[in-house]
């Protein structure tokens, strides 16, 4: 039996509000960049269902794409975290508070 | 089955591939010959954004092909899409200059600056160009990925590392809503072809409950980008803590770029739903002109001031995008290009009274800036002057054309409230004229004139008053450039 699409929409828009109150919640960058890891995956769930829904094949294509940019972003992010760390000894945001109005 | 093969013609994307190329060179010989350096990089990324420049005007003489995209339907080659390739090419070019300068004084001058610029400027132009929600997304984190590394690049101070993170983890939280939204318009259109989109959108049998959530993750995607209320939040400390010539550069070239996205999408694509979104832009709007506005006021650095002008700005070019009409859409295009100009010309006058990196950005050092020289206190006058919309400058032309496309589509209520929003911004902006011209330095030293500042300070100013006075010269290339056709 073919498993419904809303079943695979309900899941993934669950797994993404987990990521986006990750985001907004967590302290650690690493956690927070995980947290919007889980929400890019999220989103190709949903592309992939409705690739499969609409028997089209761009949805596929364009999940390569976003996992792709999603590993460029882990390099950049990274990078950064890992530099910020070097001089703070920390990966808490809430230190990072230089920058304030 | 056998896999069709589209016709592979480049040109189309011709300015994007030779950006990325020469970025490729700059990084291939910074790496056999660090020692080199700047000069000869700002050099070489000057001549790839002329060829790009030359490239994009060439397309812009030949007349408007029948064919409305190329490369599959990915990549539009209307004037609109070369249009704005010319202003982000202008303002890499002025970034350029600016950065070579700025990097020189603090030591870093590494190739990678404008690299990651050429590369940064490349996703700005090509999401000018783009067509398909595919194209808009790649081309976001292009210009993405690269400006997240070039607000680090003074890695060695805090607050530079700071607005990278900060920038990062906002610009990729945004990203994943972007993205979102692309897959919600893919599941209610089938396709993600912006002119496939509208064609689905004004047919039968489309969910419009998934396309209308699809236009507004969208529309939050691309606030974040372009720094809209409520998504503005890491504007002011990116914008302070990134290098001077970064920020300018951000300010400018992802504002353009962004809304030049922003107008196609939902002119395009989201054209048949337009009404229902409407209200959203128009709250967007009032929000963004009112928050930036009265936030400004607060402030005591002059790069947050400025961020926060940004901010404001991008409400009244929202102004235009809400009338939803040819009007509102040249009249965006122009309020973008006087804003790029004074923009730019403003951030060239922060680094040339900051003289070597991020000192005297607070606004006890803009006391008395015209007796310690006249000619940049006039010019930082210009600029505000521009920024607040008083004539003979481009910003107030560009503010009437805006505000007349409103009135024209019924929104009187939104130009009562940028009316308004004008007035409190023009205090902040007047505040730093006062303290510029009537109250008495902190250091008697004369500001030195210097040639790179200088020269982009002298073109910036050119713009901002020419547009000002002869704003005809920019009105008759919009009129073939501010059709949309799809």
């Amino acid at each position: 039996m073919r498993t419904p699409i809303a079943f695979f929409l309900v899941v993934s828009a669950l797994l993404f509000t987990i990521g986006t109150v990750g985001v907004l919640v967590r302290r650690n960058a690493l956690v927070i960049f995980m947290s919007i890891e889980l929400q890019l995956n999220a989103v190709n769930l949903t592309l992939i269902a409705f690739s499969r829904q609409l028997g089209e094949v761009n949805g596929q294509v364009l999940a390569f794409f976003s996992m792709v940019v999603a590993a460029a972003e882990v390099v950049v992010g990274l990078a950064i975290i890992v530099a910020i760390f070097r001089r703070r000894v920390s990966a808490n945001v809430d230190d990072i508070n230089l920058l304030r109005w | 089955m056998p896999i069709e093969t589209p016709d592979l013609v480049l040109a189309p994307i011709l300015p994007e591939l030779i950006l990325s190329g020469v970025a490729m060179l700059i990084l291939l010989v910074d790496a056999a010959r660090p020692s080199r350096g700047g000069r000869a990089m700002a050099l070489l990324a000057a001549a790839g954004i002329l060829a790009a420049a030359a490239v994009v005007i060439r397309q812009w003489q030949v007349p408007a092909a029948d064919e409305l995209t190329a490369l599959g339907g990915m990549v539009a080659v209307d004037r609109f899409a070369l249009f704005f390739r010319l202003v982000i090419l202008a303002c890499a070019l002025l970034s350029v200059l600016l950065g070579a300068h700025y990097l020189e004084r603090t030591g870093e001058g590494r190739g990678e600056y404008h690299a990651l610029l050429l590369f940064a400027a490349a996703g700005m132009t090509l999401l000018a160009a783009a067509a398909d929600l595919i194209v808009v997304f790649l081309a976001l984190e292009v210009l993405s990925l690269s400006l997240y590394v070039l607000a680090g690049f003074s890695w060695r101070r805090l607050a530079s590392q700071e607005a990278s993170l900060k920038y990062f983890l906002l610009g990729a939280f945004s990203s994943a809503f972007f993205l979102y939204g692309i897959a919600l318009a893919y599941g209610a259109a089938g396709t993600t072809s912006l002119a496939g989109i509208a064609d689905a959108l004004s047919g039968p049998g489309t969910s419009m409950a998934l396309a209308l959530a699809a236009g507004g993750l969208l529309l939050v995607g691309f606030s974040f980008k372009v720094a809209a209320v409520p998504f503005h939040m890491w504007t002011p400390d990116v914008y302070q803590g990134a290098p001077s010539p970064v920020t300018g550069f951000m300010a400018a070239g992802t504002k353009v770029a962004g809304f030049a996205a922003l107008i196609r999408v939902t002119t395009v694509a989201l054209g048949p739903v337009s009404w229902e979104l409407l209200p959203a832009v128009v709250g967007v709007s009032a929000l963004t002109m009112v928050v930036g506005s009265i936030l400004a006021i607060a402030q005591d650095d002059v790069k947050r001031v400025l961020a926060y002008s940004s901010i404001a700005h991008a409400g009244f070019v929202l102004v235009g995008v809400a009338a939803a009409n040819q009007e509102g859409v040249s009249g965006s295009m122009f309020y973008l290009v006087a804003y790029a100009a004074m923009i730019l010309g403003a951030f060239a006058v922060v680094i040339a009274v900051s003289r070597t990196g991020e000192g005297r950005t607070s606004l006890r050092s803009y006391r008395g800036l015209a007796r310690r020289n006249p000619v940049l206190g006039a010019l930082l006058a210009l600029f505000l002057l521009s920024l607040a919309g008083i004539p003979p400058t481009a910003g107030f032309i560009a503010k009437v054309l805006v505000f007349e496309a409103a009135v024209r589509a019924g929104l009187s209520g939104l130009v009562v409230v940028a009316v308004l929003a004008s007035v409190v911004a023009a205090f902040f902006y007047i505040r730093l004229i006062v303290l510029a011209y009537m109250e008495d330095p902190e250091e008697t030293e004369r500001v030195p004139a210097e040639p790179a500042p200088g020269l982009a300070l002298g073109v910036t100013a050119a713009v901002t008053l020419l547009l000002g006075i002869l704003p005809g010269l920019l009105l008759d290339p919009l009129e073939r450039a501010g059709v949309l056709r799809w």
